[in-house]
């Protein structure tokens, strides 16, 4: 796809464009807030249990263990 | 030739009056739908407990700023540039180093790991982004077979080995429908320019870092921002941003060298984490979630875990 070298249009051909992004915009398909924070909650909890960084790691299983039994950090 | 000149005028202001109105009717559209916050349908969601995070691996060696760095599908290695030219591919486990190519420029501002784990991108002021193939093989020079795939106007700021639909540029997020290369969405929101876009795992969604020292959430859904991650005592820039493997948490790095780890659902943070001594410029979870590494201007990168 080309590059359109924007900084070299004309005023009046940059404002033509914005305004037809801005028609394709205003028409697009919304869905309320309510109804996607709580898939977005569905997703996470259904996953929450398995995320590591979420749960935690014991030590043992972690891979980034200290190696070692004395550590000092 | 005044008249032609009046009508020229006309139709620019006539084009700037529909612009305005559009703005308007767009912000109306997204407003109506706003019925509720995120952290509102979350009040009953259990709270994460206490974390405790640390750095678990050191990586030294690069001569200057850390500015990029990228996960191997392995989940142990790592990529990493830097100002000094170089681009390292590190044992995260052993923190060994197994390769290390010196770039014709120095500012190496961005690299990435292919997910068959045999080849890196990278670029940065060389305006170029080139591909090398890695090799364990001591005779083989890598500089070698490196192949140029891109060339670019300017310098290269990020690269990924899948199709990057989002680029943050000024104060503007930009979703970018690859196959038409068309901006499908287009959300402003943030105060200054935003640093770093990444998406929420299930792709619905993505979360921004900001230098008005916030992050946000965009809903692609809802075609707004659903939630703002900010505190009053936070006041430098969140340069790089990234999700735990359920999207529970955000790791957010900041100029004032710390890392931020958010509760998404209910915008609190959660944990602040210390240890770079310069701005965190880049940051990544590991393909498994079982770790993040940071890199940072304080020429290090950690992992933490």
């Amino acid at each position: 796809m080309p590059a359109l070298p924007i900084e070299d249009l004309p005023e009046k051909e940059k404002l033509k464009m914005e305004v037809e992004q801005l028609r394709k915009e205003v028409k697009l398909q919304r869905q309320q807030v309510s109804k996607c924070s709580e898939e977005i909650k569905n997703y996470i909890e259904e996953r929450s249990g398995e995320d590591p960084l979420v749960k935690g790691i014991p030590e043992d299983k972690n891979p980034f263990k200290e190696k070692g039994s004395c550590v000092i950090s | 030739m005044a008249t032609e000149a009046l009508h020229e005028n006309e139709t620019l202001a006539s084009l700037k009056s529909e612009a305005e109105n559009l703005k308007g009717k767009l912000e109306e559209e997204r407003a109506k739908l706003h019925d509720v916050e995120l952290h509102q349908v979350a009040e009953r969601v259990e709270a994460l407990g206490q974390f405790v995070m640390k750095t678990r691996r050191t990586l030294k060696g690069h001569g200057n700023k850390v500015l990029c760095m990228d996960w191997c599908k392995d989940k142990r290695r790592i990529v990493s540039s830097s100002q000094d030219g170089k681009v390292i591919v590190w044992d995260s486990f052993t923190t060994n180093k197994e390769h290390a190519v010196t770039m014709p420029c120095t500012w190496v501002m961005a690299c990435a790991y292919a997910p068959s784990g045999c080849a890196i991108a990278c670029g940065g002021l060389d305006n170029k982004c080139s591909v090398y193939p890695l090799t364990f093989d001591k005779n083989e020079n890598m500089a070698a077979k490196k192949k140029s795939v891109a060339m670019h106007t300017n310098y290269l700021s990020a690269c990924s080995f899948t199709n990057s639909d989002m680029q943050g540029c000024d104060k503007k997020a930009m979703v970018w429908d690859m196959r038409s290369g068309q901006c499908v969405q287009a959300f402003e929101t943030h105060e200054s320019d935003i640093n770093s876009v990444r998406y929420y795992p299930s792709g619905d969604a993505f979360a921004s870092g900001s230098d008005d020292a916030t992050c946000r959430l965009y809903d692609l859904r809802a075609d707004r921002e659903v939630a703002i991650y900010s505190k009053e005592s936070i006041i430098f820039g969140a340069s790089s941003v990234d999700f735990s493997l359920s999207g529970r948490l955000l790791f957010a790095g900041y100029n004032d060298y710390t890392i931020n780890v958010w509760d998404v659902l209910k915008g609190s943070r959660v944990s602040i984490l210390f240890g770079h001594e310069n701005r965190v410029s880049t940051l990544r979870v590991s393909p498994d979630g079982t770790a993040f590494c940071s890199g940072s201007w304080d020429h290090t990168l950690r992992v933490w875990a």
